[in-house]
């Protein structure tokens, strides 16, 4: 070979993924008209926000923030999801389920049922109403036997639906971004990350988090396996006893079915420890509405779901 | 952290071989399966009436597949020992195996042919090897399997290495690894297992952990194709003017004279920003932001290269080409080429010739290209491309095809 500038500085696994999320994230921002970034207020798209920066600073996002508002999130991760949006400089766009419900396009069977099924329809409404032709989503592969088959630039149909037999073969790092009018894509700079990825990623890079994601103390009852949080949408039922447990989330959503883990980890490097050691996967663990069936995550897709 | 290492390799050979088994094993043993998945794969061998647990069922598809009896080009799987993360691109055999095997290939340090030790050698086997051999993956490993299922004799583990590299040697493949293994009863997949104390080499998984993959990026050849342009036009940066992209190749340093493609402008590197601060010296595949000493124009599309080192430049070139859509190749239709970051229009000037995937003959005189064919094609193109062949630089020396009418990505190419 010949070369004698021997490159001494290896390149770790998170850099490497992090150059990637990088390099999509300006292929987004290149290829597409009017794209926008989907955040609320959890782990992932909290990473997404440092890739953004690293992919566009000393510039702004070419994109808006956007955050589909069950307004069963956790009061803790609202506040982060304004006060992160506001540091940052950056637009965020917040359109509400209740809207949704109120203009009878939600229609629930019960006010405390889960709201995460029906994000879809709040964010196609937003879709259009913008125009967003891409939506920058931080879900990954490794959640779900769904999101291990999809592309990283993703392409929906005018309904927002996702084929999974009608996907665009997508090769080395190629993608393409090209849409009709009124069709869209959704596209997963983190796709290739796991959750210890984004753990050891939120560490090296000192990102904060909301603050339930590490352990406290809180009231929750036992249900169909899982411990889930008292709030004002979950009372206990008869013969459900309360009790108060040092608990933290792995992922943040619907308050009615988003249920902690029994943990005493108070750092990131606990986290780090408790995610290297746990047994059970984090949609297991802690998603009520995916043990619904083994197809939820993809009839949910199928759907419109990001 | 401790510093780990990526690894991205690629599973080849189809469910009768004992692919997901293999696959079922190896997160298996390398304590990759959390207890819930475990459980439901439990559930799902009782219902079906088997016993014990079938590591197979653990790369089971979607509900659409189930149904429908089909299967769904390209999984990705994770795993991680304290060595490497790895990601595993996993492709199901059968019809569309060349679609799906170049597709899941493209990003791969690594491919894993399986051969059932009882069948030896097949035209299947010869085709993957082909295939791996076109998209340059630069290590092969070949796992004779179920080994338990021939005596664990040397004797056919060795005629099968003897037939497949006798084959091999008329492809451009690297580096070949054989193993024997076995997948259902994990000999020399993760553990070594005590039936063939003949075999001297490493197991699989030590194997995935030790090859050397540093030298699988050109690390000559500098090559950066603009992404972006940033221009914030704040006060604070009012002259702010960097050109924003990924190192897909080589390295370059502050003070390197680079020329800009296709213009020909030159210049000096006046820094190498990111988020974290300016880097004296950067490599592949890092994403920089390069500062240049004079303002010239340059847009996204244009590539920066050293000005010691230039690709050539032409409007006309030769690739391999794989047609990976259900429509066929019309030469009388627009199609669009994105080639690193740029899309340009092209024509298919002529089909040189088709390679049969079994026999590796070549077949000239063809006029249309189906899915799953590969061929070798000339075209002209738009705009005059910085073109490296692909055997000397994946990154810069691959692109896809686009039809213009229906937006789908249609084929793949791999320039000459």
């Amino acid at each position: 070979m010949g070369n004698l500038n021997i490159i001494s500085r290896k390149l770790t696994h998170l850099d490497v993924l992090e150059s990637e999320a990088i390099h999509i994230m300006r292929e987004v921002a290149a290829e597409c008209g009017n794209p926008a970034l989907l955040f609320s207020g959890g782990k992932d798209s909290i990473v997404l926000l440092r890739l953004a920066e690293k992919a566009f600073r000393p510039a702004k996002f070419p994109f808006p923030l956007l955050h589909i508002d069950t307004e069963h999130n956790f009061p803790e991760v609202i506040d982060f999801r304004d006060r992160r949006a506001l540091d940052l400089g950056e637009r965020l766009i917040v359109r509400s389920m209740e809207d949704s419900i109120r203009q009878n396009r939600v229609i629930l069977k019960h006010p405390g049922q889960s709201r995460n099924a029906f994000q879809s329809v709040t964010l196609l409404d937003a879709i259009a109403e913008f125009r967003f032709d891409a939506c920058i989503g931080g879900a990954r592969r490794d959640e779900e036997k769904a999101r291990a088959k999809e592309r990283i630039f993703s392409f929906r149909d005018e309904f927002g639906q996702w084929d999974p037999k009608n996907q665009r073969p997508e090769l080395w790092d190629l993608y393409n971004a090209r849409v009709h009018p009124g069709e869209n894509i959704r596209v997963f700079p983190i796709s290739n990350w796991t959750e210890m990825d984004v753990w050891q990623y939120i560490a090296r890079e000192r990102l904060e988090i909301p603050s339930i994601y590490f352990a406290h103390r809180r009231q929750v009852i036992r249900r169909g396996g899982s411990l889930l949080p008292v709030s004002h949408l979950v009372r206990p039922q008869e013969n459900e006893r309360v009790e108060e447990l040092s608990v933290r989330f792995r992922t943040v959503g619907d308050m009615t079915c988003t249920c902690p883990v029994e943990s005493d980890a108070s750092t990131l490097e606990d986290i780090i420890i408790e995610t290297a050691t746990t047994r059970i996967t984090e949609r297991g663990a802690t998603r009520m509405d995916d043990q619904t069936s083994e197809a939820s995550m993809e009839l949910r897709k199928k759907e419109g779901y990001f | 952290m401790k510093n780990i290492e990526l690894l991205r390799f690629i599973t080849a050979g189809s469910v009768d071989d004992g692919k997901s088994t293999l696959i079922g094993r190896l997160l298996h043993d390398s304590k990759s399966i959390f207890e819930d998945q475990l459980c439901a794969i439990e559930k799902t061998t009782k219902r079906r009436g088997l016993e014990g647990v079938d590591l197979s069922l653990l790369t089971d598809g979607l509900q659409a597949e189930r149904e429908q009896g089909i299967t769904i080009d390209v999984a990705y799987r994770y795993f991680a020992t304290p060595k490497r993360k790895f990601i595993i691109a996993d492709t199901p055999g059968h019809e569309q195996y060349t679609r799906n095997m170049v597709t899941g290939a493209s990003t791969a340090n690594l491919a894993i042919i399986l051969i059932d030790a009882r069948r030896g050698v097949l035209t299947q086997t010869k085709r993957h090897a082909y295939l791996a051999s076109l998209v340059g993956i630069p290590h092969l490993v070949v796992a004779v399997n179920k080994m338990d299922l021939v005596g664990y004799s040397k004797e056919v583990f060795e005629s099968i290495v003897r037939e497949f590299e006798e084959f091999a040697s008329g492809l451009n493949l690297r580096n070949i690894i054989p193993i024997p293994i076995s997948a259902l009863a994990g000999d020399n997949v993760v553990e070594r297992g005590s039936s063939m104390p003949w075999y001297g080499g490493e197991t699989l998984l030590e194997v995935l952990e030790n090859i050397e993959i540093n030298h699988d990026i050109n690390m000559e050849d500098f090559r950066f194709p603009v992404q972006w342009v940033c221009r914030p036009q704040t006060e604070e940066w009012h002259d702010f003017r960097g050109y924003m992209g990924r190192i897909e190749s080589g390295s370059l340093r502050i003070g390197d004279a680079v020329t800009v493609l296709p213009s020909g402008r030159t210049s000096r590197v006046r820094a190498i920003s990111t988020f974290d601060g300016n880097l004296i010296e950067a490599v592949a595949p890092q994403s920089v932001t390069l500062l240049l000493e004079d303002e010239i124009d340059i847009s996204r599309g244009d590539m920066i290269v050293k000005s010691e080192n230039r690709p050539g430049l032409s409007k006309e070139f030769e690739a391999m080409l794989c047609w990976l859509s259900e429509d066929r190749l019309d030469v009388r239709r627009r199609y669009l080429i994105k080639h690193a970051t740029k899309t340009a229009r092209i024509i298919i000037d002529r089909i040189a010739c088709r390679v049969n995937v079994n026999t590796l003959e070549q077949e000239p005189g063809v006029e249309a290209l189906s899915m799953n064919d590969i061929a070798r094609v000339g075209f002209k193109v738009q705009h005059a491309l910085a073109i490296d062949s692909y055997a000397k630089n994946r990154a810069t020396g691959s692109f896809i095809v686009i039809d213009e009418a229906t937006n789908n990505t249609v084929a793949a190419g791999m320039m000459i």
